[in-house]
């Protein structure tokens, strides 16, 4: 596995591994039951795909999925910010959720023709699975700017407040610009133009008015993140710093 | 086929009694969730599985059945290898199975599991009491991550379904 493959599967694995660990932060909170069990299925099935990319990461370089993803400090984290950003209301976190669904399942459909079997593979479990996701968030945020004033409202929040994040979502850079050239990561430009397609149809049909690019956050690729993510490495780690290497 | 003392079908058999332990009525072949046997010449018996959802947790308890299924049969020398390609679908579980699961109670997931059945299938979905087909979708996310929650308009009772996928 060549470097750039090795940092490129580690950054699928963190996204999905932190927003899991995000979602899974809903259990026992849920606003209803079926919510609470929706999230926390969603956060299994995000977990399940980031095990499998950080096993395979961790293959080339004999480290465990474990050591990975509890033995890495904030800066060796190369997660986008948006998957970090606390989960506030639960438009927020439907918010949230919605901006990257409708990323991962491009990128997923894109990556079950990777040149790379063992990704291929992978995708093509987690690409029926990010269906559900995109329907899921999609229909919440719907159903949030399409009901009352006041679900509305915190809809509009909430895509206000994160629609700064979305930009560090198709970044490219050496790493992602070779894999593009290997044939195992699709055309960024794609995955782009099927994210704009969805959040511009699933908005419109919300009623809410899709905000304005302005600054956007970036960093994230490069283990530069918002305070929000040491927190999370924290409680996620804490166990494991407490007693190395233990076992039950 | 049989090299050692043990034949492919024998192990299959024994291998019948492992259960998916969220759904105890059917077994890891009726599931699909069983891919492979395979005896090499020194006796050694490989068994191949494949996860039903990426982070099922059932998987590893799974495994573990399977391998102590085997050594109370007198067969010590297993191993489990999990494969995710070619990615498991719903298509796989067997008749039998099909019909275990709506007798537990779980409606049985539609066929044609392809990506467009995901998509767009809004399936008739039979409640598994009364089958009635005047159902509804309560949650595409119900109590294992491959059930969706249902519930009948006819008898009242909600319901799992087994997710297409
Ligand atoms: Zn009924």
């Amino acid at each position: 596995m060549s470097q750039a493959l090795n940092t490129y599967t580690l950054r699928l694995a963190d996204d999905l591994l932190i927003l899991s660990h995000r979602l899974s932060e809903w259990c026992g909170h849920g606003p209803i039951l079926e919510e609470d069990i929706a999230l926390t299925n969603r956060a299994l099935d995000h977990l399940g795909e980031a095990r499998n990319l950080l096993t395979y990461a961790g293959q080339a370089i004999g480290k465990s999925e474990d050591e990975l993803a509890y033995g890495r400090m904030e800066r060796w984290y190369t997660n986008v910010k948006l998957v970090e950003q606390p989960n506030g209301d639960y438009a927020h976190t439907i918010v949230r959720s919605f901006l990257f669904d409708a990323y991962h399942l491009p990128l997923a459909e894109g990556l079950t023709r990777s040149t790379d079997a063992q990704l291929a593979a992978i995708a093509a479990k987690a690409v029926k699975e990010a269906t559900y996701h995109l329907r899921h968030s999609s229909e919440w945020l719907v159903r949030f700017g399409d009901g009352t004033a006041e679900s509305h409202q915190r809809a509009h929040a909430a895509l206000a407040d994160l629609w700064t994040f979305t930009g560090e979502l198709f970044e490219t850079d050496a790493v992602g610009d070779a894999m593009v050239k290997a044939g195992v990561a699709p055309e960024m430009a794609a995955i782009k133009a099927a994210w704009n397609n969805t959040v511009d149809t699933v908005l419109a049909q919300a009623t809410l008015e899709r905000p304005v690019d302005g600054f956007m956050a970036t960093g994230g690729r490069k283990g530069l993140h918002t305070e929000h993510l040491g927190f999370i490495l924290a409680d996620m780690q804490h166990v494991t710093r407490a007693y190395p290497g233990a076992s039950w | 086929m049989s090299t050692g003392p043990h034949t492919r079908d024998r192990i299959i058999t024994i291998l019948e009694s492992v259960k998916d332990p969220e759904i105890p009525v059917i077994s890891v072949r009726e599931l699909g969730v069983l891919r492979d046997v395979g005896l090499a010449a020194d006796g050694k018996v490989a068994v191949t599985i494949t996860p039903t959802y990426t982070g099922c947790p059932a998987m590893d308890v799974m495994a573990a059945d399977i391998k102590q299924a085997l050594r109370e049969a007198g067969i010590t020398k297993v191993e489990v290898k999990q494969v995710l390609s070619p990615a498991w679908t719903t298509d796989w579980i067997t008749e039998e199975g099909r019909n275990k699961l709506k007798a537990y109670g779980i409606a049985p997931p539609p066929h044609t599991a392809d990506i467009r059945a995901l998509k767009g299938c809004a399936p008739v979905v039979e409640c598994p009491r009364c089958g009635s087909g005047n159902t509804a979708m309560l949650s595409a996310f119900g109590s294992t991550a491959c059930k969706a929650l249902w519930k009948c308009n006819d008898c009242l009772e909600p319901f799992d379904q087994f997710k297409c996928l």
